[in-house]
Formats: C-alpha cells, sequence, structure tokens
C-alpha cells in the first residue's frame, strides 16, 4: 500500500494540491489535513506546505502555530514520524520550536521568485537520505521571509550535528551560512525555503525536485509510528 | 481593575534590520541628514482585566513573548497603566 503522506492545510496555504500531486508522481498517496483537526489521522509523514496560513499576520508562521492540528504534529515527530516544512510551512516549525532559529525579511527587502541552485550539504535527513553531498539541484524559491537567522551557538551546533541539509549555491536572501534548508537531531524533521514540489516534471522546467520527494516517501514507508 | 498595555518589539540588536536600513538609505534624499541607527519595529496595545498591576504585567508579558514577538530574533518592551 501507498504510504499516506499528509499535507496540512491552514487557512491560507496555496500548495497543499502541488505537493499531494508531486507526492503521488513518487508513489506516495497524498491525504489532505485540516489545520483545526488535532489529529494527523495516522498518515506515515507529514508536509507543511506553502503559502500564506492565516494570512501570515503578526509573522509568517506565528499564528499557525497555535492551530490544533500543530500538537498532532509536534508529538508524531516527537515520535520519530518524517515531518517537512516547505516554505511557509519551514516558518511555522521554527515558530512553533521544531526547528531552531528564525526566518526574517529578505536582506535588501526583494520579494524573491525564481529558480535557485542549492547545494545538498547533509544526507542525514529524511529529506536528502536519497541523494549525495555536493549534488547540485535547481529549484524554484518564493518567498518574503526566507533569511534564516540563529545565534552562533545554533549554527555551530547545526554544521557540527550534521543538519545544515541544503546551502544556496548563490545566497539569494542573506541567510545565515548559506543556509536553505536545516534539519532537527533526529534528522526526521526538516525545513527549507525552496519548493520541491514546484520541480517535480522537467515538463515544467525542473524535475531536480524529486529526488528530495522520494527519499520523503521512503522514510514515510519505513515510519512504524502510529499517530 | 482595567490595564492599557502597549507593547513595542523590535529586533533585537546585532540582527540585521532590512527595513530599518532600507528607511535610512532613503532619509538622505528627502534632505534629513545627521539621522543614524534607524530600527524598526511594531507596536501592539491591548486592554487586561487583572487584580492589580503585578498581574496585569506577568499577562501582559507572558501575551508579548508567546505570540508577540519571537524571542529567537526580537525583544519586547511592555508599557502598563490602570484605566
Amino acid at each position: 500500500m501507498a504510504p499516506r503522506i499528509g499535507v496540512v492545510v491552514f487557512p491560507g496555504t496555496n500548495c497543499e494540491h502541488d505537493v499531494v500531486q508531486a507526492a503521488e508522481a513518487v508513489g506516495g498517496a497524498g491525504v489532505l489535513l485540516w489545520h483545526g483537526d488535532a489529529s494527523v489521522s495516522g498518515v506515515d509523514a507529514v508536509v507543511l506546505p506553502g503559502g500564506f496560513a492565516h494570512g501570515d499576520y503578526l509573522r509568517p508562521g506565528a499564528l499557525a502555530r497555535f492551530s490544533p492540528v500543530m500538537e498532532a504534529v509536534a508529538d508524531f515527530a516527537r515520535a520519530g514520524g518524517p515531518v517537512v516544512g516547505i516554505c511557509n510551512g519551514f516558518q511555522v516549525l521554527t515558530e512553533a520550536g521544531l526547528l531552531p532559529g528564525a526566518l526574517q525579511k529578505n536582506g535588501r527587502l526583494r520579494f524573491l521568485c525564481q529558480p535557485v541552485p542549492v547545494v545538498v550539504a547533509s544526507t542525514s535527513s529524511v529529506l536528502t537520505s536519497l541523494a549525495a553531498v555536493g549534488d547540485e539541484l535547481v529549484l524554484p524559491i518564493n518567498h518574503f521571509s526566507g533569511n534564516y537567522t540563529c545565534d552562533d551557538d545554533t549554527l555551530r551546533r547545526l554544521q557540527e550535528e550534521d543538519r545544515v541539509v541544503l546551502r544556496y549555491a548563490e545566497n539569494p536572501n542573506g541567510s545565515v551560512d548559506a543556509i536553505a534548508g536545516i534539519a532537527n537531531e533526529a534528522g526526521n524533521v526538516v525545513g527549507l525555503m525552496p519548493h520541491p514540489e514546484r520541480a517535480s516534471s522537467a515538463l515544467l522546467g525542473s524535475d531536480d525536485g524529486l529526488v528530495l520527494l522520494r527519499a520523503l516517501v521512503a522514510a514515510a514507508t519505513a515510519s512504524s509510528v502510529a499517530a | 481593575m482595567r490595564f492599557r498595555a502597549r507593547v513595542e518589539v523590535q529586533l533585537r540588536p546585532g540582527i540585521a534590520d532590512p527595513e530599518g536600513a532600507t528607511i535610512e538609505r532613503a532619509l538622505p534624499a528627502l534632505g534629513f541628514d545627521g539621522v543614524a541607527h534607524v530600527r524598526a519595529g511594531r507596536s501592539f496595545s491591548f486592554e487586561v482585566d487583572a487584580q492589580d498591576e503585578g498581574a496585569a504585567r506577568t499577562t501582559a508579558t507572558e501575551l508579548a513573548d508567546r505570540l508577540l514577538a519571537n524571542p529567537v530574533i526580537e525583544q519586547s518592551r511592555l508599557e502598563l497603566e490602570a484605566i
């Protein structure tokens, strides 16, 4: 049976169908989860997709972290279940404290919407396990607040513990250490600003995101977490 | 008792502030010379019902730290007055 990839929908989320379609292209079964439900309905992986959860009011992710589903997502993550936050989803994961640091407004205050080259920096995460360190992937970014910021101690820990999973080849937004994506200690929670689901078909410009989505589906298959 | 709270949220010192920097760069063109260290922030106001000022301060501080500011990059300052 295809592993069930739960894709959380907040009011203002707008990438959920893209993620479902991309997950299904690599053998997953997409399941939409509503933010107001206090459960993740027994899925095998959770994706927090891009968009503008709760209108991005206050700060991106600041209100989404109080949605009822987030407690279930946190429990699922603590139990080892694969959780990936893409773009706005990354912002939600940092606000919720499931990943360290914060995503600030881009340097030079530009909204960035373009394909960018990113380099795989670690393969010890549920999203990068099938890639190789040094692989360059061209993935679209589409954000105003993607400028990853953290204190020096956190940055040192991320580097020493091999938790920087993706770096920009050319830093577009001012992120410290050109960080495009990070993981938690166990590698089962990953946040990234680029959109792998928008790079899942050569017909649409790039299928470089497939290696990441395949890894997620593989992790979901292996996940025995009963949420 | 009822208190009016004003919370000012700013980026912590040392955290780059692209908004403040952009405002600062625009100033000379407008004829404002000698203005430096512009920092952008946000201000919130709300009213709190509480037994006394201490209790109101506790509630407002927790609200500021848990929601209005992201302590990873921001700090908040609270002003409270009885109304």
